[in-house]
């Protein structure tokens, strides 16, 4: 079983929802990333999504492109961030660890080099936003060997095919983005929420997170009612931008907004 | 021995968008049905015969095709070797070839309710040919342009707004048309019910490589028989520039299958295509996925997109359309390369020495034609495509003589 099942297994068990913050690696420099990992699993963090810097983050509001265009300024590549996922697996073997990005980088790396270093440096999962289940198999090829779940976003506009296909290829959990829009983005209508789940677990057993709009511990509190996981980033991010002339403020910024969703969700 | 079938040409891409290892369908999930939505749409009305005479009579009337092919005959005479044709699309409604597609497009729009219009820009050309098309059906239009690119463009800019259109200056990455490409992208995805996203070249994602080379056809398909009524056969050459590719593949598809026809595409090699300073994913890139398709792009070994340069804003692109690359991979077309002062030099001798003067983007097409020709013989015929007319760039070729225009 993957970390990442076992991980949904556990709570399951405790009868707790997932809380799964996103940060860009390399933002707002290299070496804030690792000890920020570390600080979100002590504040709650059920996994953590890591962004891979991309030039062109077209899925994408101005908020995440921004933290991407900081991490470039420092270089920051794929193989940097599998390092930190290295570095941060040094202290912690059981908190899983997704890769959010865009596929070019990984095609730069090739598929199989790419599968096979994510594996050593003990990365759970990928999620890469522009691949759709049409384009995947060869990836998918390469990277289900090396215990790597695909993680696949259904989104407002996919129809109950296109669900039951992206629910068949993926594994881990299945990620509902809860607007049509970009990341950052504004309205959330948790009604909506709550029936595009319903039809969603007509096609699988695997966790269903929730994310994109959600930014405070009341949205995180109403998502949890009707998600296996409450997936939260611009936030984040966002907070980390305005500290990002004192990274030591970083980590103790993020772990107070986390702390605070966390108590709200397990109030569900 | 067996003999290999030859490709019909005419069959690709196949049913889910690629060109061999190229192109398909690489967004995020959000816009996979409004994409499945938009092929069923162009795959119905390319074959409905009232759309399709409606969109010929705009090309006639709206637009002024057919657009006339010329032989430079004086041009053909100084340079020395084969004769040169022109198809002067720069003669069309808005002074390029890239009305053939907003048209054709904007009739689609119309037929699937959208009633909102967006697109990206780098030149402005294609941001003008669509603002145009918008305000003739009476459709609100949003031109994504970047901050570079609107400082570099400021008559096309101000021509968008006259137009009726708002262009939207994008500020994120290098400022350029991809990023337009993106905000465009990120404006789609958000309001996909209501909005048409008018691609104006040969990338993205499936179906508009397809789409946008199908409207952009009528270049060749009048060029074949124009070339016929003129010189009796077919070409023995075609040279088009290549930035994403539209109006090259526009002019090549209806002679792909004709096998004796040699085909160039001609990208921008800018300062050199090996000072780092050039877009030319074909002749100096690698195959990577950007922009919803797979194709050659300019990146790094990391994958990250490289900003590139041109003398001319719309071949200022990272990356080329899907069918371009396979054509290169296939060998069917050859890709080569104009620098900035290649497309200056045939800029300046089309003007002085045919009273025509070209697009900073059709020189480079011109300018690979003089070498070619000149390798070739006084009884064979090289046609170009002489994509946009120059008057866009005067302040660009003012600026390098000192001046401000």
């Amino acid at each position: 079983m993957s970390r990442i099942s076992q991980r949904f297994k556990q709570l399951d068990e405790q009868g707790r929802v997932a809380l799964i913050p996103f940060v860009t690696a390399g933002d707002p420099g290299p070496q804030v990333t690792v000890p920020l990992m570390h600080a979100m699993v002590e504040a709650g963090a059920d996994i953590i999504e890591l962004g891979v810097p991309f030039s062109d983050p077209m899925a994408d509001g101005p908020v995440i492109q921004r933290a991407s265009e900081r991490a470039l300024e420092h270089g920051v590549s794929l193989r940097d961030v599998l390092g930190m996922v290295q570095q941060f697996r040094e202290l912690d073997s059981t908190t899983p660890v997704v890769l959010m990005g865009y596929l070019n980088p990984v095609e730069v790396m090739g598929y199989e080099a790419f599968a096979q270093a994510a594996q050593d440096a003990g990365v759970d999962g990928l999620l890469t936003v522009d691949l759709p289940p049409e384009e995947s198999d060869e990836l998918l090829a390469a990277i289900k060997p090396k215990a790597i779940d695909p993680i696949f976003l259904v989104a407002p506009t996919s129809s109950d095919e296109r669900m039951k296909r992206i629910c068949d290829a993926a594994s881990g959990f299945v990620y509902y983005v809860s607007v049509k829009g970009i990341t950052g983005a504004g309205h959330l209508a948790i009604g909506e929420v709550a029936a595009k789940m319903a039809q969603i677990r007509k096609h699988t057993t695997l966790p269903v997170g929730v994310g994109f709009g959600i930014n405070s511990a009341e949205k995180a509190q109403a998502i949890a009612q009707v998600g296996d996981a409450v997936i939260v980033g611009s936030v984040l991010v966002k907070r980390i931008e305005e500290l990002s002339d004192s990274p030591d403020e970083i980590a103790p910024a993020i772990a107070q907004i986390l702390s605070s969703m966390r108590q709200a969700i397990d109030l569900v | 021995m067996q003999t290999e079938k030859p490709i019909d040409f005419s069959s690709m891409p196949d049913a889910r968008g690629h060109f061999g290892p190229y192109g398909g369908l690489f967004v995020s999930e959000t816009l996979m049905e409004p994409l499945d939505e938009l092929r069923e749409a162009y795959e119905k009305y390319m074959q409905d015969e009232t759309f399709l005479a409606e969109l010929d009579a705009d090309l006639a009337n709206y637009v002024g095709r057919p657009s006339p092919v010329y032989h430079a005959e004086r041009l053909s005479r100084e340079n020395g070797g084969a004769q040169i044709y022109l198809k002067r699309e720069d003669l069309n409604h808005t002074g390029a070839h890239k009305v053939n597609n907003t048209i054709g497009q904007a009739l689609l729009a119309k037929r699937m309710g959208k009633q909102r219009i967006i697109a990206e820009t780098g030149a402005g050309q294609h941001g003008v040919a669509t603002a145009t098309v918008a305000a003739r059906l009476g459709l609100e239009c949003v031109v994504y342009m970047g901050a570079v690119d609107i400082a570099r463009q400021e008559a096309n800019v101000y021509r968008m707004k006259l137009l009726g259109a708002r262009v939207e200056s994008v500020e994120s990455g290098s400022k350029t048309l991809k990023d337009a490409l993106n905000e465009a992208m990120r404006d789609w995805v958000t309001n996909v019910d209501n909005t048409f996203y008018i691609i104006g070249t040969v990338a993205g994602p499936h179906p508009y490589p397809a789409m946008v080379r199908d409207f952009q056809a009528i270049i060749g398909r009048e060029a074949r028989e124009q070339m016929h009524q003129q010189t009796g056969a077919l070409p023995d050459a075609l040279v088009a520039c290549v930035g994403g590719g539209s109006n090259a593949i526009g002019l090549f598809y209806p002679f792909l299958n004709d096998a004796e026809v040699k085909i160039y595409g001609v990208e921008a090699a800018g300062a050199g295509l090996d000072s780092g300073q050039h877009a030319a994913p074909l002749c100096a890139g690698t195959p990577g996925v950007l922009h919803g398709n797979r194709t050659y792009l300019v990146e790094d070994n990391n994958g990250q997109i490289i900003e590139t340069h041109s003398i001319s804003a719309g071949l200022d692109y990272p990356g080329v359309g899907p069918e371009h690359a396979w054509l290169k991979d296939i060998g069917r077309a050859n890709y080569v390369a104009a620098t900035d002062d290649e497309a200056l030099a045939a800029f300046h001798t089309l003007t002085r020495v045919e009273g025509i003067i070209p697009a900073l983007e059709s020189s480079h097409a011109i300018a690979y034609a003089l070498k070619l020709a000149r390798e070739m013989n006084t009884n064979q015929t090289v046609l170009v495509n002489l994509s946009g007319r120059g008057d866009k760039d005067m302040h660009t070729v003012a600026a390098l003589d000192g001046l401000k225009i």
